[in-house]
């Protein structure tokens, strides 16, 4: 199993470093930056959703706390971008924090609510706060430097959000084997059982959400200074349900699965842009077709058919 | 003083019977099935905007409104028949995304062929405001708040007084055991989808001349449904009733006296307070697992 999963590890590294050489242009090259980004977010919600079995319909509204930091600091404080992103991550995951607690003492449906309550009010307030934020238009975001060097080309995002992504990868497969991993994945089997073993359910629970959040501030940060503007659409409720559409398409507590499902939500958009009009059928066809044929997402489904453990 | 409170009231109560029918029709598709229907705000969307279409079309208003509801609820029924029966027993999440894919295709269709332009409904008995102690209240407030009321004793006695209702009920119990007694339990889960898209519809339909309808309608009344839903505890009939009315009243409330730039914000804070302090809602029964 160790050995099959960090095979997994250096395909990836290897399609990382090739893709930049083949890609015919920089459309293709924003496109995989974008799915790199997804991928490191629903690797994090995948932990959350697929290994924890708990459901996040807010985390756009974490990716909006670490867009928007990064864009409100800088620009109205003259915070330091770095400065800023750390904030804006340390704000998500206490407010992750305190709304956890409570709710994890529930089951899955209410923390649905929950989650998606809290995913709402905060777009809504970005929406409204237009003095700060720009309001429905969005805001423009200063470049990212660290030590006097700007990121300002596609392709030196390329590498970094590249390496961030290896980084990623190694990470949850890491966290997984961990005695951490084996705790989420046994609260997720039986919680009475995992209880009765001695595992702390709702702590477990809490980091497992607060970890993810931050994930998604973090790249949220990245996105708002690679893009270079921030919106709410970041934050809106439609991108939450993207974002967990990723996760269970590719296939709940897969690594490689989220990222299939990043790289295939992220591309479908630009696919359907052809079907002018047609677009939100062709995407909820397609959600309930790969749902209905594939309830336990593409990855694992492929792997039990070949045979082969992920 | 009195007369602006009663006015908000008035609004609330008005919008709070919509979220009530919505959170009734989330009530009816957890009970069968355990799924949490993220397109019941698409009925409610479709029930208004075809009732705009046939009655330009000229049919007379009665049918008009009738096709407004049953067309809704053959969709519920299509949606429960290809998607929801076929993965029962998959992940809640798996079920979520596949309500969700529902609601896009139904509001992508709507957009497609009915544009994506505002449209009001005639209301069904004029215009002319009733006054009370100095606030008004529209006769169409009457016709929502009186065909909830039916709707609300009408399911009463249906889950109360007829087989078929108290196989429903059953089957909330304890599927398995229902299915030992003999009950048919996928012919209540198709059921529940036709009763519940036929209430989201006529919520619609009924709050139409009020507020107006569009493509994209269906998102927020279908969220804050889903609110009032999990306010008055997930599952609970009664509470689902209240949960909507609290929803509408307070929302009101806060959107006249505190910010009705919030006005969207306010269910979904009640929601996260009252999962805070209490977390199966108001009427929520205490459950014990069985291991």
């Amino acid at each position: 199993m160790h050995k099959r999963a960090y095979t997994g590890l250096y395909i990836v590294i290897a399609v990382l470093a090739v893709l930049p050489f083949v890609l015919p242009n920089s459309f293709y090259v924003d496109l995989a930056i974008r799915m790199a980004i997804n991928a490191i977010i629903v690797l994090g919600l995948n932990l959350l959703i697929g290994f924890a079995g708990q459901i996040s319909l807010g985390h756009a509204g974490f990716l909006g706390i670490g867009a928007y930091a990064s864009a409100v600091l800088p620009s109205h404080f003259g915070w330091n971008p770095v400065l800023a992103m750390l904030a804006g991550a340390l704000a998500t995951g206490a407010l992750a924090a305190l709304v956890a607690r409570p709710i994890f003492k529930l089951k899955g449906n209410y923390l649905a609510m929950a989650t998606l309550g809290l995913g709402i009010i905060i777009n809504i307030t970005v929406r409204n706060e237009a003095q700060w934020t720009g309001g429905p238009d969005g805001m423009p975001v200063p470049a990212f430097g660290l030590f006097g060097f700007e990121l300002t080309s596609d392709k030196h995002w390329y590498w970094v959000v590249a390496a961030l992504l290896t980084v990623s990868v190694w990470a949850s497969l890491n966290l997984i084997d961990s005695p951490f991993g084996r705790a989420l994945r046994a609260l997720h089997g039986s919680e009475v059982a995992s209880r009765v073993v001695g595992v702390d359910v709702v702590r477990y629970k809490v980091a497992i959400f607060v970890l993810s959040a931050v994930f998604a501030s973090l790249m949220g940060s990245i996105t708002a200074h690679y893009v270079g503007f921030v919106t709410p659409n970041l934050a809106d409720f439609f991108h939450s349900i993207e974002l967990v559409t990723m996760v269970v398409i590719g296939g709940m507590a897969s690594v490689y699965g989220s990222l299939i499902g990043a790289v295939l939500l992220t591309a479908l958009p630009q696919a359907l842009a052809t079907f002018e009009g047609w677009e939100t059928v062709a995407f909820g066809a397609i959600l309930m077709v790969c749902m209905i044929f594939l309830p336990k997402g593409l990855v694992p489904t492929l792997a039990a058919k070949f045979g082969k453990g992920d | 003083m009195l007369a602006q409170l009663l006015q908000f009231l008035f609004s609330g109560i008005t919008v709070g019977a919509t979220y009530a029918l919505a959170a009734l029709g989330f009530t009816l598709i957890y009970n069968a099935s355990n799924v949490i229907n993220f397109a019941q705000g698409e009925f409610i969307m479709l029930g208004g905007m075809l009732a705009v279409l046939f009655t330009q079309a000229g049919l007379p208003l009665p049918a008009a409104l009738l096709l407004a509801v049953l067309v809704p609820a053959v969709v519920g029924v299509l949606i429960e028949k290809l998607a929801i029966e076929p993965v029962k027993g998959a992940e809640t999440v798996t079920l979520i995304i596949i309500t969700i894919g529902a609601s896009l295709v139904i509001r992508g269709l709507v957009q497609v062929f009915l544009g994506k332009n505002t449209h009001s409904l005639p209301a069904f008995s004029g215009d002319t405001p009733i006054e009370i102690l100095g606030a008004t209240l529209m006769p169409q407030s009457l016709w929502v708040l009186g065909v909830t009321a039916v709707v609300v004793v009408v399911l009463w006695y249906f889950f109360n007084r007829t087989l078929t209702g108290k196989a429903m009920l059953a089957t909330s119990f304890n599927r398995v055991a229902a299915e030992l007694v003999g009950i048919n339990t996928n012919g209540v889960l198709f059921m529940s989808f036709a009763m519940s898209a036929a209430l989201g519809a006529m919520g619609g339909i009924l709050i139409t001349p009020i507020t107006l309808t569009s493509y994209d309608v269906g998102i927020m009344l279908g969220l804050k449904g889903f609110v009032a839903a999990v306010l008055g505890g997930l599952g609970n009939g009664l509470g689902a009733v209240v949960g909507g009315l609290l929803v509408g009243v307070l929302e009101a409330m806060g959107a006249g006296y505190l910010s009705s730039a919030y006005k969207d914000a306010i269910p979904f804070a009640l929601i996260l307070f009252i999962l805070f302090f209490m977390p199966r809602g108001l009427f929520g029964a205490k459950v014990t697992d069985r291991v």
